[in-house]
């Protein structure tokens, strides 16, 4: 199969290997494995894989890892330009299938 | 709503405590329920009472597992715990599946360490080990958590699938467990929802075209309705089905990274094959204007249905999907305006 990658140079993910005390989390909590560790700090492989989950902030100990954390949905990001808003993921719609 | 493997339940009594007992098989109603999710009937109602559950005949030492009130979230994971012995703690997230609520925040940190404390979690088992589905994630703070209620988080494997093999392991995940993947089968179970939310939408528009079509230069004519205007419901029909169902089934085939440049090509590819199909049986092709309104069309209507999947999909980002609006949807847009415009100017010539 094809593989699946979106848009390229697009995601908004930066890791601070300055801050990294090389735990391992982001590797653990990333389900398109942006990430691996080297020489004991965090690295990022593919930064066009990334969906902007957010897990990897979220579970990073040290405030190492920043990314703009959203969900990749067209309805929400078009219902919120259309109300002005911040994306609207309303899960009754549509998305959210599985 | 309460279902009906919930109210059956049978209970536990465990340290003082009544604790509901749930069984790890899967019954027809589960089946059913299912089945109607996927079909979007009665999909956001489909939950269980957030709370503690027993599977077999857990006791202090048995694993705790976090999941979701969404109940195809809570079914799955039980029925992967067949001849084992444990607990499921779950979070109140509205119904919804664990990955959606984790990125909506409520299978978060706060709701999760208000369950631990509700349920009295800390008296019900020894050990201080939660094991979290890895689409959990994004919504909790493993050492947040830690500090708040001293339990440490494992994040088990992206699928429940995998449950056993990651327990049998010693709480193991091979790196392929650790990976979101968006397999056809993961793809078609998909298409259901998405047939039956963008069918309203389609149906009203078609139900329009079907109206205006009898718009003529001497005034109205249901005849021409019916035989324009059903054709014209037919096109906007073929090209919505084709998207709803080949986007998804074909995603990794179709040319491109952007989903709206994936849906152009099945636009073309209706196009192509139902202008080898009418231009036999109709006089469809000899109309030029209504010819150049559905070249714009069904591009147009394509594009979009099939970049709305993004939402569905597993791996599209914010920022990549907010690029593609920005840039697709003005164009789908300026096509279908310009399409209906050339349609209704087709009526009067």
């Amino acid at each position: 199969m094809a593989r699946l990658e979106y848009l390229k140079n697009v995601v908004t993910l930066n890791l601070d290997a300055d801050k990294c005390i090389g735990c391992g989390r982001c590797t653990e909590v990333c389900p398109h494995g942006v990430f691996v560790i080297e020489d004991r700090k965090a690295q990022i492989i593919d930064r066009d894989l990334c969906m902007e989950c957010g897990a990897c902030q979220m579970n990073c100990p040290v405030d190492a890892i920043y990314v703009g954390k959203g969900v990749g949905c067209a309805q929400a990001v078009i219902t919120g330009v259309l109300r002005g808003t911040e994306p609207d993921c309303d899960c009754s719609k549509n998305c959210c299938g599985s | 709503m309460m279902s009906r493997t919930m109210k059956e339940n049978s209970f536990i009594t465990h340290n003082g405590r009544r604790i509901p007992k749930v069984p790890t098989e899967l019954n027809w109603s589960d089946t059913l329920g299912g089945w109607k999710a996927r079909w979007a009937i009665g999909r956001m109602k489909y939950s269980v009472e957030p709370g503690i559950y027993a599977i077999g005949s857990p006791d202090a030492n048995s694993p705790v597992f976090v999941s979701a009130n969404y109940k195809m979230s809570f079914d799955r994971l039980r029925s992967r715990l067949a001849g084992r012995d444990g607990w499921i703690l779950v979070l109140d997230t509205k119904g919804i599946n664990v990955w959606c609520a984790a990125g909506k925040g409520t299978f978060g940190t706060e709701e999760l360490v208000k369950r631990i404390e509700d349920v009295g979690l800390s008296e019900i088992v020894g050990h201080r080990t939660l094991i979290v589905p890895q689409l959990g994630a994004p919504g909790v703070s493993a050492h947040k958590v830690k500090q708040q209620t001293g339990f440490s988080l494992v994040y088990g494997p992206v699928s429940a699938e995998d449950l056993p093999a990651f327990l049998d392991a010693g709480m193991r995940a091979t790196d392929r467990m650790r990976r979101v993947t968006f397999p056809l089968k993961d793809r078609i179970v998909l298409i259901p929802v998405e047939l039956v939310t963008g069918a309203k939408y389609v149906l009203a528009v078609a139900a329009c075209f079907f109206l205006l079509a009898g718009l003529n230069p001497e005034g109205y004519s249901v005849a021409l309705a019916i035989s324009h205007g059903t054709q014209s419901v037919l096109i906007l029909l073929a090209g919505f089905l084709a998207a709803v169902v080949l986007g998804p089934a074909l995603l990794p085939w179709l040319p491109g990274r952007w989903f709206s440049a994936k849906g152009l090509w099945i636009g073309l590819a209706v196009l192509f094959f139902g202008g080898l199909f009418l231009g036999r049986r109709t006089e469809l092709l000899d109309d030029r204007l209504s010819m150049a309104a559905w070249i714009l069309m069904v591009p147009a209507l394509t594009s979009f249905v099939v970049l709305n999947f993004t939402g569905a999909s597993t791996y599209t980002s914010l920022s990549g999907v907010r690029r593609e609006v920005k840039i697709a949807v003005p164009v789908q847009l300026a096509c279908a305006v310009l399409g209906i415009g050339l349609w209704l100017v087709g009526c009067f010539v």
